[in-house]
């Protein structure tokens, strides 16, 4: 193999991660290192590193677009990332100090969890509550746009949403994922935000978060310009493809078929780091 | 601006502006990144016979002021500048990621800026504490 056909081998399979990973919402992170690391045997702390960045470039790309929406919330985000970016270099740190194979595990774990919660029901939105706490003390609430117009929400439980928020920023800093899915659970399920509001103000917060790790990898080498290349423009180019199908398809069955290609990546994730293939 | 209401009530409009402002930001930051990388990525790919690299094993990572080149860590920012002017595909490659790194930088100072004019002193304060965390990263990758 040349390198010509090894980049173009690992472009065509970042633009497929990409795709995946906004069509299924989890982000290309999440379906990018288990690729380069299972198909292309990439050492794991490589392929997390050229990973890190696509997941900094589709974070920055599609917010852009959801900003204009009005769903993401700055302020929620602003706050929350300071649990995420203090995570993420706690969990930047950590890579250095646990084996690949314990990395390879809990990257397996944090796939099959994050194919169950792409399920989870979009629960019904509650009314506005005032907690008389932290979340109004620090104005947590906003309104955004929904079929009968404007509405108000206020955060929810706000200290266990930002312990989760910790959680999801070290496991960023430890896989070189977006962590999407442990952000959504942080905001939709804890705080009791709105869903759309949810995933949108976590896809805005991934990149942040991503960029508190990015310092610490670069200083541990896990960033390779010529592998970094192809990952990032493909991981890019396939979420922006998958965003517009979204937008214009419903994807339920799509999902279902995705979900099942996650969760097998998630047991061959584990399965080779317990028989110390990866 | 200085009205006393808006003192502790930024406007949703004050707020809307920000927001596109950041919209903007963004884009521009994963634009120019994403023509770096591809304008150096050609430039890396110009002798297309070259062998496979081996990522299978991974390299203690050599000195941080080494001159980036397509194979190797980019170890250190600070070098990702000094060896630019060699107009390496690598190092183009290389400043494309710092651009796309900094991206998220500059949005959180961007968001300082905005909480700032809007006097929202709170906002200011916690964006501050985030930019100061992302400093402390950045001190390791210098």
């Amino acid at each position: 193999m040349t390198i010509l056909t090894f980049t173009l081998a690992i472009f065509g399979t970042s633009i497929l991660a990409g795709l995946l990973g906004a069509l299924t919402g989890l982000g290309g992170g999440v379906v990018v290192v288990p690729v380069l690391a299972l198909l292309f045997h990439v050492d794991l702390r490589y392929a997390i590193g050229a990973s890190l960045v696509s997941v900094i470039a589709t974070s920055s790309g599609a917010a852009a677009a959801y900003v204009r929406e009005g769903f993401s919330n700055i302020r929620i985000g602003m706050f929350l990332e300071i649990a995420t970016t203090l995570g993420a270099l706690v969990g930047a740190y950590l890579t250095a100090m646990v084996s690949t194979k314990a990395i390879g595990i809990v990257f397996g774990i944090v796939l099959l969890y994050s194919a169950i919660a792409s399920f989870r029901s979009n629960h019904e939105d509650v009314a506005p509550q005032h907690t008389g706490g932290l979340a109004d003390r620090l104005r947590l609430k906003g309104e955004y746009p929904s079929e009968s117009g404007l509405k108000a929400y206020v955060a929810q439980r706000v200290p266990a949403g930002f312990g989760i928020m910790f959680l999801a920023g070290g496991l960023s800093g430890l896989l070189g994922i977006g962590s999407g899915a442990v952000k959504v659970l942080a905001m939709d399920q804890a705080m009791r935000l709105p869903f759309k509001v949810s995933t949108t103000t976590s896809n805005f917060m991934i990149g942040v978060t991503a960029a508190a790790s990015a310092g610490v990898y670069i200083s541990r080498g896990y960033i390779v310009p010529s592998l970094a290349m192809p990952v990032m423009l493909g991981v890019l180019g396939g979420s922006l493809i998958g965003s517009r199908i979204l937008i214009r398809a419903r994807v339920s069955t799509l999902r279902m078929l995705f979900a099942v290609v996650i969760v097998a990546l998630g047991v061959e994730m584990i399965y080779s780091s317990l028989t110390g293939k990866l | 601006m200085t009205e006393p209401m808006k003192k502790h009530a930024p406007t949703a409009e004050q707020d809307q502006r920000l927001e596109g402002a950041i919209a903007m930001l963004l884009r521009i930051g994963v634009i120019c990144a994403a023509v770096l990388v591809s304008i150096g990525g050609v430039l890396v790919l110009r002798h297309p016979e070259a062998p496979v690299p081996n990522y299978r094993v991974f390299r203690a990572p050599g000195e941080p002021s080494a001159a980036i080149s397509p194979h190797t860590s980019v170890r250190s920012i600070v070098a990702v500048f000094r060896h630019l002017p060699h107009g390496s595909g690598a190092g183009i490659i290389a400043l494309g990621l710092l651009v796309l790194i900094a991206t998220p930088i500059a949005r959180v100072i961007f968001a300082i800026i905005g909480f700032a004019r809007e006097r929202d002193t709170l906002y200011t304060v916690i964006s501050l504490v985030v930019l100061a965390i992302l400093a402390v990263s950045l001190m390791h990758g210098r």
